[in-house]
């Protein structure tokens, strides 16, 4: 890399203009062809062309006219939500007192939380099914909350602990000095420093409650409960004789767009909080 | 406004206890208490949903208990061991794992470096990089893999049409390189990132001063940067040796496990809900966690101060 103190010339310029493009194309190929697929059209879906000839909305009216898509939808955009918003909860007041307090017993909890984060899914599939079919969670919304805020916990408290590091607390003594309230100074001078670090953090365990599948399909057997990644995945087409290929790409790009949003809008805090829990060593 | 009450009320419980052996001052109990009351949520939660249920599949591992036959539920002792671990599928599919994970992992450590070598020192539309980096991270696996099947089955495809039309997710090398090449796009960018926030940390003044003293492009990388990023490079290697283990959303789409390319997640999925075998599921549940458990002993071992965690109550 001759980046270094080098002056800024065009040709530089143009090569990593080069490098870049290579970049972009790589992230996005996948992703425009499953695009492509959802918009064309029944007779030019086995065509192989990466742009479609023959544009059509069909596969997308056909998926919301089933109940199967919709309230896989109702059921991913529900659980992640209570997931996410029950996780952010708990890994804030977890990460405060990570960050804040000293009391025996911390270390542990950073090391339980650091375990957790390297468990194998797979191996609580048989005893959850287990168990969840015995108190009667199976194929319930709180049977794929409950993991979900597990393995979300680890991911937040990291990050929100490392958030709270670096806000300047003596600020909330200075507010009491001049006379504010514990309430106030939390609510003027705290809250607004620590919002940035809970957002982001609720961005990233709802990309990871949104992704799951192992979970999702061990874990439901109905359309009760099953999220889309798994709908997705028993997809048959919107009539049962039907290839389900348009369907299920109509249905994916669905799911995907949240995850473009947030990508597009909060690319800066998304890579700050991946980044910031785990490299501090 | 709860927490500032609970300090106040626990610190006076405490004050009336007898105070003989009493080293810490009031507020530092106080602290302790509400330090314990705010992890308390998190920690319950963690532990109900991990640490019992790998217990209670330590105790159905010992059973046999095939939910097809209720009724014939019973101590068998280690027989669930012996036949998993003397059975061919069980090898082919650990060795499909460590085959997969292997390879997964050096392709994206080795691009992933290049990936954040790129975004870190771009000259030019830096943002639209990261941007674009961050969709393979974020998207649904199973998007992805629907992707990944599509562009390669025969007739739909793009990159089958490319390859010259053969059926490549049909036969067992072949799928498994798609499989593979679908986990590295899928994570490259997140082990980029990762190395990125090392990248960060090597001093710009460090690289100036290398190349003053002649060093060359490679000489500084090698040389100066790597080093200096041992850490951050370790947490990523750690991170995703344990999570390619774990490989199951891209084979279940793009193979669903035939043609022998199961993984051992994708085994016991199979044998749990497929087989409805608790017993033998339970089995292959304990021994990845042993696995898994293993691998992460030799890393941490390995490489002590680099793993995180090990940090805390640096800049408190």
């Amino acid at each position: 890399m001759a980046g270094i103190g080098g002056a800024e010339t065009t040709a530089k310029k143009t090569r990593w203009g080069i490098l870049n493009a290579v970049v972009v194309i790589y992230a996005l190929f996948p992703v425009l062809w499953i695009v492509s697929l959802s918009f064309k059209s029944k007779e030019t879906l086995a065509d192989g062309n990466f742009i479609p000839r023959d544009w059509t909305f069909d596969n997308y009216s056909n998926i919301f006219a089933t109940t199967e898509f919709v309230r896989a939808l109702a059921n991913s955009i529900g659980i992640a939500l209570i997931a996410t918003a029950v996780a952010v909860v708990f890994g804030t007041m977890a990460a405060y007192a990570i960050a804040r307090l000293d009391f025996p017993g911390k270390s542990l909890l950073v090391g339980v939380s650091l375990l957790i984060a390297m468990f194998p899914q797979v191996s609580l599939v048989s005893p959850l099914f287990e168990i969840e079919r015995s108190l009667g969670l199976f194929d319930t919304w709180p049977g794929l909350i409950l993991p979900y805020i597990t393995f979300a916990l680890p991911l937040a408290i990291y990050t929100l602990s490392a958030f709270f590091r670096e806000i300047p607390w003596e600020l909330e003594k200075a507010a009491k000095m001049d006379g504010a309230t514990p309430g106030q100074a939390f609510r003027r001078v705290i809250a607004p420093l620590a919002a940035p670090g809970v957002f982001t953090t609720a961005i990233l365990v709802f990309i990871f409650c949104w992704n799951d599948f192992l979970f999702a399909i061990s874990l439901t057997s109905t359309e009760k409960s099953r999220t889309v990644p798994v709908a997705l995945s028993f997809f048959t087409g919107s009539s049962q004789f039907e290839d389900p290929t348009g369907s299920i790409a109509a249905a994916a790009v669905v799911i995907t767009i949240p995850i473009i949003l947030f990508v597009l809008f909060f690319q800066r805090r998304i890579v700050a909080g991946l980044t910031s829990g785990a490299v501090k060593g | 406004m709860s927490q500032t009450t609970t300090e106040k009320s626990g610190a006076a419980v405490k004050a009336v206890e007898p105070k003989k052996k009493v080293v810490l001052s009031e507020g530092k109990r106080a602290e302790r208490k509400l330090g314990w009351l705010l992890c308390a949520p998190a920690a319950f939660i963690m532990l109900a949903v991990t640490a019992w249920p790998i217990i209670y599949s330590v105790y159905l591992s010992l059973q046999r208990y095939d939910l097809k036959f209720p009724d014939r539920q019973e101590f068998v002792g280690l027989d669930n061991y012996v036949t998993v671990l003397s059975s061919p599928y069980w090898w082919n599919a650990v060795w499909v794992t460590v085959v997969m994970t292997v390879v997964s992992v050096v392709i994206e450590l080795v691009l992933g470096m290049a990936l954040a070598l790129i975004m870190h020192r771009t000259l030019v539309g830096r943002g639209i990089v990261r941007t674009s980096t961050l969709i393979p991270y974020g998207i649904v696996t199973v998007v992805a893999a629907f992707s990944w099947r599509y562009a390669w089955t025969p007739g739909t495809g793009y990159l089958a049409e490319l390859m010259g039309g053969d059926p490549v997710l049909t036969e067992k090398i072949p799928a498994l390189a798609v499989v593979i090449l679908a986990e590295v796009w899928k994570t490259t960018p997140f082990m980029a990132l990762l190395l990125m926030a090392g990248l960060a940390l090597v001093p710009d003044d460090l690289l100036k001063a290398a190349a003053l003293d002649g060093a060359s492009g490679w000489q500084r990388f090698t040389k100066v940067i790597l080093p200096l990023m041992k850490p951050a490079i370790l947490v990523a290697l750690l991170f995703r040796t344990l999570d390619a283990f774990r490989i199951f959303d891209n084979l279940f789409v793009l193979t669903g496990g035939s043609q022998g390319t199961s993984s051992v997640s994708m085994l016991t999925y199979n044998n749990l809900i497929k087989g409805l075998n608790l017993g033998i599921g339970s089995t292959m549940s304990v021994l990845i966690f042993i696995a898994v458990a293993i691998i992460a002993f030799i890393f941490i071992k390995l490489f002590g101060t680099a793993a995180p965690g090990s940090d805390d109550g640096g800049k408190r």
